[in-house]
């Protein structure tokens, strides 16, 4: 590929992006927009799966722990003075508990969005990490973390809102989220956050940290025989990761309007992990292209047939990792690899049919 | 009913859970220690051997029912064990998360394929006559305990069945092939050891022991769809604490892991005791990062 | 007495109640070469793997530069100055030479002191030394998974000599190589020993007599002799635990 070309069509697609409110259906663009803004949770798993080769089953607790703390501000900011969440009152709590009202304040919100499921993926990783335990352990054991993750909101009705989860909030920051001129607004914000997240991601792919990791999903033991840490690298990496689910779950939550467990348990999180793998699992642009795919196909696939939906995920895992393992990304290569064989092929046929002979033979 | 009787009582249920952990977990752990695979479509095979056991019962009626139910299951889950070895997981060799990923699209397609046949709410296998009714004991300090036969037929299910396996791993040629495989692969296929046949066979082994534990399972909760996936989880976590491949382990672990959620659940409920289950394991690996037992070998794999 | 910079004592270390190393000890002064040599299975590998921290040992301890080193991790060891060249190339194949080498010479390897873009100009000097070194300079911008077989060897051990190590442990450096490659390795190690100290594995005698350095034989766990070379070959015991093939070229 010429040296242009990525970049090129790298501001195509954010051009393309950009434009959308002039050429899509409202609807539309509150599907792109929510998709958009799961693109960012896919860019973290990248960094973690793609370049670190650290396999996450449980994104979806870190993208929902971003939701989730959003959610609690927009519900406080609801109420007159001194009333508090309905479902809390259903549910006989006499007062709002701390650990609540402290998301009061736009600015703690804003603050708790990044901090909690960072904090909460880095200090998972490290306690993992540091004993040596990585791979498919890991990958079960975040698996484990989204279903405790899932059922403890669950259980915990009246502080969680129980199964139903969490809706019906009106105003960010004293905008209408109904309104269409900030749904618009929303929908730029989420580009804009995803292009920002895609630069880190370019910037970590030059860095020296960037190189580690690469290293580190091709050989830990080597790194570390080169005087490097990896479960430093990968609980950093980990964290950027739910760093970027968490502001991916709060972006995702404006558009939807609703947070629940089911948005946050085994299986949403398999489905993140889906979308990368179907974009190519170490390719930016790839991730991003591989969201919009699975998450349109998913919408189009249960909404006509929804019975077909887990059928038609279930063999999607298989064939990519199975016939295409780096995605669509992988495409290009396949095909210079193809077009190659047949080069070589028909270069092979003006060749004397004694080195034919022998060229087969091997 | 004292206070010992509802302890003892839990402690039952504890190591009836376990027991089909244990049962769920060992294929997990034998495929796992000898071919570095996790197997996510493990579940559909214990869901599997659950409708087999119902169809079973459906159609052989009297007391042999139930007993061939538990052979059909066993096959049931075996071949297609056997199957999922020899389309899927032999050609993922070597990359153990990717195999991770497809076999859990495999269990997705497994799931809907179940929830089209047989509709997503539980059929349930009733039990033969000669497992209905309990020990109840009424007198003395466990006065007003019940053990249900179900349960003690379980408990036995799982020792019987441990017992056989560790009987064909120790004894038998095919036990043998097994042990140099887990040794040292390449050794073994020097040696002339088939390494591909005998991960066929122990990976159809692992799920056709699931499939009996699909079809004990049935005794005691409905058959779903998803009935496999809510038991696996557990099951990977009694890898993870049991040690790469270690069935003695993975026995340990498996009874843990039952005593632990019983016992918790006790105080505080079944949800909150998932958590304090994965808060468990993540402690224990700051202690035992290889699991109970681990055997030392010349070379440190990664896990 | 001139303070030991490597110095082994008596290491245990034993597999399933098998005693790979069995009380082994060995000491290793500033800038020398010290030559391990013995019958497959003697426990060379072991021994390196034991003073790199991959292995723990079941008694004994091991001290560097007058500090005990023997329960750090591996990655901390390496940050102390000893670094290892394992038997198959252990290079980073999805990176450029010029990265694998910048890697390796970067004196800060934290991960939250890894956020800097490009190469330092006190890491770039190091690596270009090292890269005319290892007869690489055409290849710095090769993937280093595409590099021959020979070229992988000499990339490793351009890494095992670009970082910071006082201590270098070569296993087998020379496996794989033509007898031009592997006198250019005995020299490469020999120029470096100016300010390096080595420990290093080999089976061809060649190779071993081109290093020109006091040899250790090993055998069952355990220091059989030491000595040179001219030494090791003319003792019965050496020749009695070196069998078939093996015997004839340590008596050639």
């Amino acid at each position: 590929m010429k040296k242009w070309l990525r970049p090129a069509l790298d501001l195509a697609l954010l051009a393309a992006l950009v434009a959308a409110p002039l050429y899509l259906s409202a609807y539309h663009l509150s599907l792109l927009g929510r998709f958009l803004a799961m693109a960012i949770l896919s860019l973290g798993l990248c960094l973690v799966w793609g370049w670190s080769g650290v396999l996450s089953l449980g994104q979806g607790v870190f993208w929902g722990l971003g939701a989730y703390v959003l959610v609690m501000h927009l519900k406080l900011v609801g109420l007159q003075p001194g009333d508090m969440p309905d479902f809390m009152l259903w549910s006989g709590l006499d007062h709002t508990p701390g650990w609540w009202t402290l998301f009061r304040h736009p600015a703690v919100a804003l603050a708790g969005v990044l901090i909690v499921p960072t904090v909460a993926a880095a200090g998972l990783a490290w306690l993992v990490f540091n004993r040596r335990v990585g791979g498919i352990y890991f990958a079960l054991i975040t698996q484990a973390l989204a279903l405790a993750f899932a059922t403890l909101l669950i259980s915990e009705q009246a502080y969680t809102g129980g199964f139903n989860g969490l809706t019906d909030f009106t105003t960010v920051l004293g905008h209408y989220i109904v309104d269409p001129s900030f749904q618009r607004a929303l929908y730029w914000i989420t580009v804009g956050a995803l292009a920002a997240a895609f630069l880190f991601c370019r910037w970590m792919g030059k860095t020296n940290f960037g190189k580690v990791l690469l290293a580190i999903r091709d050989g830990e033991s080597r790194i570390r025989f080169l005087g490097y840490n990896p479960a430093g690298y990968k609980t950093i990496a980990f964290a950027i990761g739910g760093a970027f689910a968490g502001i991916s779950g709060a972006l995702y939550v404006l558009h939807v309007g609703v947070i629940s467990p089911a948005m946050v348990g085994v299986m949403p999180s398999i489905e993140m992990v889906v979308a990368v793998a179907v974009g190519g699992r170490s390719s930016f642009t790839g991730v991003i292209l591989g969201t919009l795919l699975v998450n349109f196909g998913k919408d189009w696939i249960s909404s006509a047939m929804p019975e077909m939906w887990q059928l038609s995920i279930g063999l999607l895992f298989i064939l990519v990792v199975t016939l295409l393992p780096k995605g669509l990304a992988g495409i290009p290569e396949l095909g210079r690899q193809i077009t190659e064989r047949i080069r070589r092929r028909t270069a092979r046929r003006g060749v004397e049919p004694e080195v034919l002979a022998i060229t087969q033979k091997n | 009913m004292g206070h010992l009787a509802v302890l003892t009582g839990q402690l039952f249920n504890g190591i009836s859970v376990g027991s089909i952990l244990l049962l769920t977990a060992l294929g997990l752990a034998l495929s796992f220690g000898l071919m570095n695979v996790i197997n996510m479509a493990h579940g559909e095979m214990l869901m599997v051997g659950g409708y087999v056991a119902y169809l079973t019962c459906r159609f052989v009626h009297g007391p042999a029912g139930f007993l061939l139910a538990l052979l059909f299951s066993f096959l049931g889950a075996a071949v297609l064990g056997g199957v999922l070895e020899v389309t899927v997981i032999r050609w993922l060799y070597g990359r153990p998360l990717d195999t991770l990923l497809a076999t859990w699209g495999v269990s997705l397609i497994l799931q809907q394929g179940a929830r089209s046949l047989f509709g997503a709410i539980g059929v349930d296998v009733v039990a033969p006559h000669w497992l209905s009714g309990s020990v109840a004991i009424n007198h003395g300090v466990l006065a007003g305990l019940t053990l249900p036969y179900v349960r003690i037929f379980i408990i036995l299910l799982t020792i019987v069945t441990f017992a056989l396996l560790l009987l064909f791993i120790a004894r038998t040629r095919w036990g043998l092939f097994l042990r140099a495989v887990h040794q040292d692969r390449e050794m073994a296929q020097a040696l002339g050891v088939n390494t591909k046949w005998v991960d066929l066979l122990v990976f159809a082994a692992g799920t056709g022991v699931a499939g009996l534990a699909g079809a004990a399972l049935a005794l005691i909760a409905p058959v779903t769809p998803t009935v496999g996936q809510s038991y696996v989880v557990y099951a990977f976590l009694v890898v993870i604490v049991g040690g790469l491949g270690s069935l003695l382990g993975t026995a340990l672990a498996a009874l843990l892991v039952g005593l632990f959620s019983s016992t918790v659940q006790m105080f505080t409920g079944v949800s909150l005791s998932d958590v304090f289950l994965l808060v468990l394991v993540i402690v224990f690996i700051q202690f035992r990062p290889r699991g109970i037992i681990f055997q030392r070998s010349r070379v440190m794999k990664e896990a | 007495m001139q303070n030991a910079l490597l110095s082994v004592e008596n290491i245990t270390v034993s597999f399933d109640g098998f005693n790979a190393l069995d009380g082994i000890s060995l000491r290793l002064m500033p800038t020398s070469i010290r030559v391990l040599i013995g019958p497959n299975g003697a426990g060379k590998s072991t021994l390196l793997d034991t003073v790199i921290g991959n292995v723990r040992p079941t008694k004994g301890r091991i001290v560097f530069r007058g500090e005990d080193i023997t329960e750090l991790n591996e990655y901390k060891i390496v940050r102390r100055g000893i670094c290892r060249k394992f038997q198959a190339p252990g290079i980073l194949e999805n990176l450029s030479v010029l990265d694998n080498l910048s890697l390796a010479a970067r004196p800060r390897r934290e991960s939250w002191r890894s956020f800097g873009v490009g190469i330092d100009s006190s890491v770039r000097a190091r690596v270009e030394r090292v890269l005319e070194r290892i007869g690489l300079e055409e290849k710095r911008h090769t993937m280093a998974g595409q590099l021959s077989h020979g070229q992988k060897q000499w990339l490793e051990i351009g890494m095992v000599v670009s970082s910071h190590a006082d201590l270098l442990l070569l296993d087998e450096p020379a496996a794989g190589m033509s007898l031009d490659e592997s006198a250019q390795t005995a020299e490469l190690i020999r120029s470096l020993a100016s300010d390096h100290s080595f420990l290093v594995i080999d089976h061809d005698m060649t190779f071993v007599e081109q290093l020109s350095a006091p040899v250790s034989v090993m055998h069952m766990g355990r220091m059989l002799k030491e000595g040179t070379l001219e030494e090791i070959q003319r003792d019965p015991q050496v020749i009695a635990v070196y069998l078939g093939r093996e015997k004839e070229e340590a008596v050639a």
